[in-house]
């Protein structure tokens, strides 16, 4: 396709499910209803963290409508979406880890009287010492919240060296130490999670469940291991998720539990969390405090760098330990870091388990790399965009980590909100209380590794082409609001040269179609397009080969545009799309291909390089304008510039529409979002409600002004690489970069709530250091480090002392 | 155990219609599971999002608050109501054009919204577009399609031969 002119691809389209959605006739979870279908609702622990002593389900099962009553011991089998940390249960076996963990599951006849019967269900509890932060999981390694782990109560530990620091800081005219802090913040999608499950009996044997999943692919691993059925008994349907965010990627209890109930009511059963549950499903931002120290020259160049961070986990593992070492991966990629030490922690805590939000375990690190960074530059005296474009890692590279760098638009990026907000006007220039912050970042497209390891494609397509020139595309990949079934018709409308909405998509059914690993890590447009690519490539060559014959030209010449198939040099000479269908149909049989992706080998060799590689890497650049009020000291956040390197847009107005989205999200973050506790030592959820998780409404949105940088890259189909996450990243940064120029002072923990801006502006106007923010790092019993040369000292990926034949990257069971 | 149903008749997306539920049901609830319309969403049934807007009496109004039998001789519109003839109502269109449904689950309740501000408002301001849409949270879109798009159909109602701004498509050039 190389040099071809492009019909579909880069335009604006209306998506696929476009129709369906505003109508009201997309069917999510919860709008499913079967006959004699049943209601299933979970028993929570009220206790932060306890042992079981026993539960009695008499005078539940004994309740009129009751169809059954589960407990841990009817699932003893645990369960994790990451091998190394199987370490929940559907529901809990021999203790309780966070308020709001589920203890029993009820099916009954109706939702009343499900929940009815959990009143009825006894539960005896063994009180045990919460640990209600990851500081005090230091602190205390007992008692233990789980029974593996690397220390105590530290789940994870991390000790990674890409050179040596201490001569980087050496050699540096500054040296900089910072302290941050990232409070948690959930997803909050509009959709409770829901699922519904339906049994058909032996000969059968088989489940099939609908559920909001991110990822169904997972989700059936995780439901074969639990109910002890081979995975060909297992049907896994992901319904179109009413927003995700990274909320709906791990297995969750309920799904199990509902399978569970269906095998043994013979009935189907459904679940639909309250909002409130919601919130303990959580598995959002980790809370992460982090320590940074930089070494720079008088120009900005980094001449070696030191991170640390410590991570709240919460009760169970989920992608925590991919989250921990996210912490410390993405440094290195937008800015060269020629020595590099990353120092990562993540604890266990008696609160709703963390995993991956949007950005997962990189917005944290970056907000406190780019305004670590911003004081830098403030000290050097150098204007801070400025000191980002004299040193910017250079594309095709590969940094000290060994991610390997592809196309690299940040410059672009950067110029471009510079100019556009009028930056050289306004930084330092404005009124007191009025202010502009910049911040950059980066983000994958799309995990190198997959999360079990194995050497078979990332996403599958397979291709069918129907004789009336309609044509379905099948794909494991999983529509979370992003668009990518869509994606899946603009590339296969490109290729084949038809409208994409003469296509239909058939996507995330274990049964009907091929594995695609999920709607995570900013993957599914490289990796599911790529595949989708493939397998349109091979249908044209099929049928251009058939057409080429009938036309009497070479196959060269065959183009494929408009409906039609025709000649290059007489493009009247042709015939129609459907007319080649046929015509190759009628010659060698039905006409379907199959095409799939897996993403090249990661250049990192040591253990823990799993995480951090990617096909390519997006760029952004943000420019933030706030108004402080130095009375109340609250933000306003009047408007966002934003340049995001996209690669290319597959449809630009979705491209345009999860720049904005990520915008308001980061927004939110910046500003408002966090999970906060209360009561029984700060475990307790303060405001599990969607009113009182402050999240911005219309009044509270800024307005955003986009601009799309397209530099296609090599690895992503006809260029594209992600958009979905990395435009959030330089929000938090750039807002809080911007408060500092308005009212000089130091907001170092994110959200940058009123209360933090009043307290710095107070030490402020009292001589103190004009900050809020951490001030100290705990001890952590880090491991013995891994020892990683870089590239530029001779290295080759190993780690030191590390056996040639060793496993690349974090490989644990 | 299960109240006895009660019958009401109501005018449901422009028909007479009877139905049967237990009293205590809410107007969200008497919607998806007795009449089976279930593009009215739910995100708290608590009043908090506005996901479960549907317009009574022309109103937008939280059916997660409104009791069924308050509804009885009254007038409602769901999402399934506003496209007619086999055809997407202006509102539809544009936020199907601009994108202003991504996963989608919040746009029934603002296109209900939307529709009850451009009725007593031909050409609401982009402030008057964010006031009327506040109580509706979506996290998706970050609201800027929607705004786009309600202006997009609010010109195309007036008439006009409206058609989305370049720069919000594209980005600024």
């Amino acid at each position: 396709m190389a040099g071809a002119k492009l019909r579909v691809v880069g335009k604006a389209h209306r998506k696929l499910d476009a129709t369906a959605k505003v109508t009201g006739v997309t069917k999510f979870a919860d709008d499913l209803f079967l006959p004699r279908m049943l209601y299933s609702k979970l028993l929570r622990s009220p206790h932060a963290h306890a042992r079981i002593v026993s539960v009695d389900t008499t005078k539940a099962l004994a309740l009129g409508g009751v169809k059954a009553v589960l407990t841990g011991k009817d699932l003893p089998i645990p369960f994790g979406i990451l091998p190394v940390s199987q370490d929940e249960h559907a529901l809990a076996h021999d203790k309780v880890r966070f308020v709001g963990d589920p203890v029993a599951a009820v099916a009954a006849v109706s939702e009343e009287i499900a929940t009815e019967a959990l009143d009825l269900i006894a539960v005896t509890y063994e009180p045990l010492k919460a640990i209600s932060s990851a500081e005090e999981a230091v602190a205390h390694p007992e008692p233990r919240i789980h029974d593996y782990g690397d220390h105590g109560n530290l789940h994870k530990l991390i000790d990674l060296e890409f050179g040596d620091v201490e001569e980087g800081f050496a050699e540096a005219d500054l040296v900089r130490e910072d302290l941050f802090f990232f409070e948690g913040s959930t997803h909050l999608p509009m959709e409770q999670h829901a699922a519904l499950a339906d049994w058909a009996p032996p000969p059968d044997g088989k489940v099939t469940l609908w559920s909001a999943t991110q990822t169904p692919h997972y989700v059936h691993r995780a439901l074969a291991k639990v109910l002890e059925l081979p995975p060909a008994k297992i049907r896994v349907i992901a319904t179109p998720n009413g927003g995700g965010f990274g909320g709906k990627s791990d297995p969750f209890s309920h799904e199990i539990v509902v399978a569970k109930l269906a095998i043994l009511t013979g009935r189907p059963v459904k679940i639909t969390l309250t909002r409130e549950e919601v919130f303990y499903c959580h598995r959002g931002r980790h809370p992460t405090l982090m320590w940074v120290k930089t070494g720079v020259k008088r120009n900005g160049a980094i001449t070696g760098m030191h991170f640390k961070s410590l991570l709240d986990g919460g009760g169970y593992g989920s992608y925590g330990v991919a989250s921990t070492y996210y912490t410390g991966a993405l440094q290195t990629v937008t800015y060269p870091v020629p020595r590099y030490k990353f120092q990562g922690a993540r604890a266990f805590t008696n609160r709703p388990p963390c995993g991956p939000k949007r950005g997962h375990g990189t917005p944290q690190p970056r907000y406190a790399l780019e305004v670590h960074l911003d004081k830098i530059a403030e000290q050097l005296s150098i204007d801070p965009a400025e000191l980002r474009l004299q040193h910017l890692v250079p594309p095709n590279s590969l940094t000290a980590n060994y991610l390997r760098i592809g196309s690299m638009g940040l410059g672009a990026c950067i110029r471009k909100v510079v100019e556009g907000s009028g930056w050289k006007q306004k930084f330092r220039k404005l009124p007191l209380g009025q202010g502009v912050g910049l911040a950059c970042s980066s983000y994958i497209s799309g995990a190198g590794l997959p999360i079990y390891w194995n050497n078979m494609p990332h996403s599958g397509v397979q291709l069918k082409c129907d004789r009336g020139g309609g044509v379905t595309v099948f794909c494991g990949s999983t529509e979370i609001g992003q668009g990518s079934d869509s994606i899946l018709a603009y590339i296969v409308a490109e290729v084949l040269g038809i409208d994409p909405f003469d296509i239909a998509v058939v996507t995330a059914d274990t049964d009907l179609t091929p594995v695609d690993l999920g709607s995570y890590s900013s993957r599914v447009t490289l990796m599911s397009g790529n595949a989708a690519l493939q397998a349109a490539e091979r249908a044209r060559e099929i049928l251009a080969s058939h057409a080429a014959r009938k036309l009497e030209i070479p196959v060269e010449r065959v183009v494929f545009a408009d409906r039609r198939v025709f000649d290059a040099e007489d493009p009247e000479r042709g015939l129609a799309f459907a007319a080649a269908v046929q015509l190759a149909e009628a010659a060698q049989g039905t006409v379907g291909t199959v095409g799939s992706y897996t993403p090249p080998q990661s250049a990192g060799r040591y253990r823990g390089a799993g995480v951090g590689p990617s096909p390519a890497y997006s760029y952004t650049a943000a420019v933030a304008e706030v108004d402080v009020d130095q009375e109340t000291g609250i933000v306003i956040v009047p408007r966002i510039w934003i340049a995001h390197d996209v690669g290319r847009s597959i449809n630009a107005a979705a491209v345009m529409g999860q720049v904005e989205g990520s915008v308001y999200m980061g927004l939110g973050e910046a500003l408002m979002e966090e999970m906060a506790y209360r009561g029984n030592r700060n475990t307790v959820h303060k405001f599990p409600s969607l009113l009182e998780y402050k999240s911005p409404t219309t009044l509270e949105m800024c307005d955003v002004v986009t601009y799309l940088i397209e530099d296609p890259d090599p690895s992503g189909p006809f260029g594209a690489k992600e958009v979905g996450q990395g435009p959030l990243l330089p929000v938090m940064p750039a807002v809080a970069n911007a408060v500092y120029d308005a009212v000089g002072v130091r907001v170092d923990e994110i959200p940058v709530t009123p209360e933090k801006v009043l307290k710095a502006l107070k030490r402020k106007a009292k001589g103190e250091e004009p900050r809020f923010g951490p001030s100290t790092f705990p001890d952590i019993p880090w491991p013995e480090p891994t020892r990683v040369p870089p590239p530029w000292e001779g290295g080759d990926g190993k780690a030191i002392g590390q056996k040639a034949t060793a496993a690349t990257g974090e490989r644990r069971h | 155990m299960t109240d006895p149903k009660v019958t009401i008749a109501f005018e449901l997306n422009g028909e007479l219609t009877e139905v049967a539920f237990a009293p205590h049901k809410t107007l969200l609830e008497v919607l998806r599971e007795d009449c089976g319309l279930t593009g009215t969403k739910h995100g708290c049934e608590l009043g908090e999002c506005g996901t479960c807007a549907v317009l009574l009496d022309d109103q937008p109004v939280l059916s997660c608050l409104a009791l069924g039998l308050a509804c009885s001789g009254r007038r409602v519109k769901t999402v399934e109501g506003m496209a007619a003839g086999g055809r997407l109502h202006p509102l539809q269109e544009a936020f199907a054009e601009l994108g202003a449904a991504q996963c989608g689950y919040c746009t029934p309740a603002f296109l209900l919204t939307a529709e009850a501000l451009l009725a007593g408002n031909r050409t609401p301001t982009r402030d008057e577009i964010k006031q009327a849409l506040a109580g509706n949270l979506c996290r998706c879109t970050g609201y800027i399609k929607i705004y786009e798009a309600v202006e997009l159909a609010a010109a195309r109602m007036r008439g006009e031969a409206a058609a989305p701004a370049d720069e919000s498509v594209y980005g600024r050039r």
